[in-house]
C-alpha cells in the first residue's frame, strides 16, 4: 500500500494504539493536518498555544499511563513546545512530540521558519529523530514510542521535514524494535537484592524514600506490603505522592523543603533510608551533605545514571521498582518495630500539618482540604506550580496513584490548566481539579476555551491572594519583605473572564461559602467552571527548610524556628 | 586524572553533537575527543580523554551509556593498550638551523613533510611524552604552527587463551 508520509505518521500512531493527539497547525505540517482532515479513529485537539500542546499530552500521560503525543509546526510551533519537553523531560513523562520541519532542500538555509529542532532538544529528550528519508517513517515511530514509554520513560522528538510529509511510500508497521544501544535493566541483580534485605531486616529506623518512579512502574501493592509487614514508615515526593496512601498510619507524607516535619525528622533520625525510584532531587534532601546523617542509603532505580549522581550509595540495585520490590519482598522478614513508631508519632503530634483553623480569612489549605472532601480523595488533582501547589501537595491527603498531576523537576508555571485538559481527555470518568495560583493560571488561560469546546467539566480553583505568592514568601522570609515585582495589583475579573471564554466562573469571599460553592461546581458537567478563591493575601506555606539548608533550620507557621525536636 | 575511554558509537549524523552536547551542558571537561568510522561502516569509535575523579567518570560514562547511539563504553586507563597521537609542528628554519632540525627529527622518527624558504613541516606519531619532548626541543627555533589530532587507542590483544576478545563485537 503506498502511502504518504503524512499518511504514514497517522498510521504509525493508530498502530501504536493513539486515540487523541494535541495540536497546532502552521505550514510545514499542512500536509499532515490534510491527512488527518480525512482520517478516522484519532481525535486531534486544536489547543491555542503550542506549549499547552505539550502540557496537554504530558497531563494526558500522567493520567493514563499511556503515551501522549502533541504536534506543532517547524519554527516559533516548534520551539513554543521547549518549555512543555524540557518539563516532560525532568518528570521523566513517555510523551512522542512531532514537529514540522522545513523540506529537506532548505535545511541550514534560515529557510523561513527554520529553526534546528533537534539540537535544541538533545538536553531535553530521551531520544530524537531528524527524518530524511519516507522509508524511515515506520521505524522511527516504532522506536520512538518503544523508547519513550519504557525503561526510564521520557519525551521523543521526531523533527519532519515537509517534503517526507508528501513523499509516497510502501507503508509496513514494524513488528519489533532493535535498537542495539537501548536495553534498560528491569531485574535488579539478586545477590545485591539479597544483600539489601539482610539490611533491612537489620535496621532499627528505616525510612523509605519513594519517588515518581513507583508510580511509573505500579509499584504501590509491593510497597504496601513491604511498608506493613516490617513497620516501615513511608515518605514520598512530589512525584510519588499517591503511591502511598497518606491516610495510612505509617504515611510521613512529603519529604523536603516543604515536607512535614516529622517526614524530615523521621529521615534524620534513620538509621537506614530504602529510596525507590527517586533521583534525591534538591528539593527532596536540602544540603545533601546534612541529608539523612545517621542512615546508610540504600538506592533503587531503572536509571543507572542516578546512582551516585546526587547522593552516594553503598547499596545500589539498578532495576524496575516493581521488579527489584518483588523480589525483596520475599525475603524480608515480618516484624514489628514499636519503639521506632512510636518514635514517629510523638513527632506527628508534636508537629502536626496545620493552619489556623480559627481564622475568618478563607485559609488556602482549607479549600485544599474542602476539595479533598467534595472528591472524596477520587479526583485528579493538578496544579500549576508556586504556594497553592505546595498546600495541594501537602493537605490533600493523596492516596492513588496517578491521581496528583504536578510540574514536580521543572517547575513550569502555566502547567495546570493544559495538564488538566490531558487529563480529563484521558481519563473523563475522573473529576479533575486544576489547583491554581493567580499568577499561574494567567501563564496559559488561553487553554481554557479547549475545555469549554470539549465541554470539559475541569473545575479550575484560583487561590487567589493577589501575589506572585511563593516568590513573595521567599521575600518575606529572606529579603526582608521587599516585595519585588511580586504584588498582582492589576489582575482581570477571572468570573468575568471564565463567561468571556463561555465557562463558569464563581468568586468565593465568605469562608462559610467554600464548601456551598464547590457543590455547586461539582453539579456542572458539561463545562468547565473558574473557581476563584480570595484567599488570605499573606498565608505562607509551612513548614519550610531553607533552600540549601538542613532540617534543624526548619520553619514551622507563624514563623517559630525548631531546633531541637 | 585522565581517563582514556574507548566508545562504539552508531555511524549517524549528529551523534557527535550529541556527545559533545552531553559534556559541556553536565560540566566534564573533555581533554581530546577523536572519532572514526570503524571496520563496519555502521559504527564509529570516539576516543575521549577525560579529565575526573573516580565519580565524575562513573557519571560521564553513565550518562554517555543514556545515549541511544552509543553502544559500548570502556575506560582503558589501566588495560595494556596502546596510545597514539598524530603532531604536524610547522618550525621556523634558517640555513643554520635547518641541520639540526633534521637531525632531531630524525632521533625521533619524525618525518619532515614540507620544506618552505623559512620553515619545515615535520610529522610523527607517538604517545603524550614524545609529542611533548620533541615539541620542546623545537620550541627554541621558533614554532610557527602546531596541530595535535588527539589520541586515538587499542587495547592490546590477550597473550594467552583464557581471556575473551572484544574484537568480536563488530
Amino acid at each position: 500500500m503506498r502511502l504518504s508520509g503524512a499518511e504514514i505518521v497517522l498510521e504509525c500512531l493508530k498502530s501504536e494504539g493513539v486515540k487523541e493527539i494535541f495540536g497546532y497547525p502552521g505550514g510545514c505540517v499542512i500536509p499532515l493536518y490534510d491527512a488527518l482532515y480525512s482520517c478516522e479513529g484519532l481525535k486531534h485537539i486544536l489547543v491555542r498555544h503550542e506549549q499547552g500542546a505539550a502540557h496537554a499530552a504530558d497531563g494526558y500521560a500522567r493520567a493514563t499511563g499511556k503515551v501522549g503525543v502533541c504536534i506543532a509546526t517547524s519554527g516559533p510551533g516548534a520551539t513554543n513546545l521547549v518549555t512543555g519537553i524540557a518539563n516532560a523531560y525532568m518528570d521523566s513523562v513517555p510523551m512522542v512530540v512531532i514537529t514540522g520541519q522545513v523540506t529537506t532542500a532548505g535545511l541550514g538555509k534560515d529557510t523561513f521558519q527554520e529553526v534546528d529542532m533537534t539540537s535544541i532538544t538533545f538536553p531535553i529528550t530521551k531520544h530524537n529523530y531528524l527524518v530524511k528519508d519516507v522509508k524511515d517513517l515506520p521505524r522511527v515511530f516504532k522506536e520512538a514510542f518503544h523508547l519513550a514509554s519504557t525503561g526510564r520513560p521520557g519525551p521523543v522528538l521526531i523533527d519532519i521535514p515537509k517534503d517526507i510529509l508528501t513523499a509516497k511510500s510502501e507503508f509496513s508497521y514494524p513488528e519489533e524494535v532493535r535498537i542495539r544501544g537501548y536495553k534498560p535493566t528491569y531485574q535488579g541483580h539478586l545477590a545485591q537484592i539479597r544483600k539489601i534485605a539482610k539490611m533491612v531486616n537489620q535496621a532499627k529506623r528505616p525510612v523509605i524514600y519513594a519517588g515518581g518512579g513507583v508510580i511509573i512502574s505500579k509499584a504501590e501493592a509491593e510497597l504496601l506490603k513491604m511498608a506493613e509487614g516490617l513497620s516501615i514508615p513511608v515518605t514520598t515526593s512530589l512525584m510519588g505522592l499517591g503511591c502511598f496512601p497518606e491516610d495510612h498510619p505509617l504515611s510521613l507524607g512529603m519529604l523536603g523543603m516543604h515536607g512535614t516535619g516529622y517526614a524530615n525528622y523521621a529521615i534524620n533520625e534513620a538509621d537506614l533510608l530504602i529510596a525507590l525510584g527517586t533521583r534525591f532531587s534538591d528539593r527532596s534532601t536540602g544540603a545533601v551533605e546534612s541529608f539523612a546523617p545517621k542512615a546508610e542509603i540504600i538506592h533503587i532505580d531503572i536509571d543507572p545514571a542516578e546512582i551516585g549522581k546526587n547522593i552516594f550509595s553503598y547499596y545500589p540495585v539498578v532495576g524496575d521498582v516493581k521488579e527489584v520490590l518483588k523480589a525483596l519482598v520475599q525475603m524480608l522478614e515480618p516484624k514489628e518495630n514499636p519503639d521506632w513508631v512510636a518514635n514517629i508519632n510523638k513527632w506527628k503530634e508534636a508537629y502536626p500539618l496545620t493552619y489556623d483553623k480559627e481564622s475568618n480569612e478563607i485559609k488556602p489549605q482549607y479549600v485544599i482540604e474542602e476539595i479533598r472532601r467534595i472528591t472524596q480523595g477520587d479526583g485528579i488533582i493538578v496544579t500549576e506550580v508556586g504556594q497553592h501547589q505546595m498546600w495541594a501537595a501537602l493537605h490533600y491527603s493523596h492516596t492513588k496513584p496517578r491521581h496528583f498531576i504536578s510540574s514536580g523537576g521543572l517547575g513550569t508555571m502555566g502547567y495546570g490548566l493544559p495538564a488538566a485538559i490531558g487529563a480529563q481527555m484521558g481519563r473523563p470518568d475522573k473529576v479533575v481539579f486544576n489547583i491554581a495560583g493567580d499568577g499561574s493560571i494567567q501563564m496559559n488561560i488561553q487553554e481554557l476555551i479547549v475545555a469549554v469546546e470539549h465541554q470539559l467539566p475541569i473545575k479550575i480553583a484560583i487561590l487567589n491572594n493577589g501575589y506572585l505568592g511563593m516568590v513573595r514568601q521567599w521575600q518575606e522570609l529572606f529579603f526582608n519583605k521587599r516585595y519585588s515585582a511580586t504584588p498582582l495589583n492589576c489582575c482581570p475579573d477571572f468570573v468575568k473572564l471564565a463567561e468571556a471564554y463561555g465557562a463558569v466562573g464563581l468568586r468565593i469571599e465568605k469562608k462559610e461559602d467554600v464548601s456551598r460553592v464547590l457543590t455547586q461546581a461539582m453539579s456542572i458537567t458539561d463545562k468547565p467552571t473558574v473557581l476563584d478563591f480570595r484567599i488570605a493575601p499573606e498565608e505562607n506555606v509551612f513548614p519550610m527548610v531553607p533552600p540549601g539548608g538542613t532540617v534543624g533550620q526548619m520553619i514551622f507557621g507563624g514563623g517559630k524556628k525548631c531546633n531541637t525536636y | 586524572m585522565q581517563h582514556i575511554l574507548t566508545v562504539l558509537v552508531e555511524n549517524q549524523p549528529g551523534v557527535l553533537a550529541r556527545v559533545a552536547s552531553l559534556f559541556s551542558r553536565r560540566g566534564f571537561n573533555i581533554s581530546s575527543l577523536t572519532v572514526g568510522e570503524t571496520q563496519n561502516s555502521h559504527l564509529s569509535r570516539m576516543t575521549i580523554v577525560v579529565e575526573g575523579d573516580e565519580a565524575v567518570l562513573e557519571q560521564v560514562t553513565k550518562q554517555l551509556h543514556k545515549l541511544i547511539n552509543v553502544i559500548k563504553i570502556t575506560d582503558i586507563t589501566h588495560l595494556p593498550s596502546v596510545t597514539r597521537e598524530l603532531v604536524l609542528i610547522k618550525v621556523k628554519t634558517n640555513l643554520q638551523s635547518r641541520a639540526e632540525i633534521v637531525e632531531i627529527s630524525n632521533i625521533f622518527r619524525a618525518k619532515v613533510v614540507d620544506v618552505g624558504r623559512d620553515a619545515l613541516m615535520i610529522e610523527m606519531t607517538g604517545d603524550d611524552d614524545k609529542i611533548d619532548a620533541l615539541v620542546e626541543l623545537l620550541r627554541p627555533f621558533g614554532l610557527k604552527e602546531l596541530v595535535r589530532t588527539g589520541k586515538i587507542a587499542m587495547v592490546r590483544s590477550p597473550k594467552n587463551k583464557t581471556k575473551n576478545n572484544e574484537e568480536d563485537e563488530l
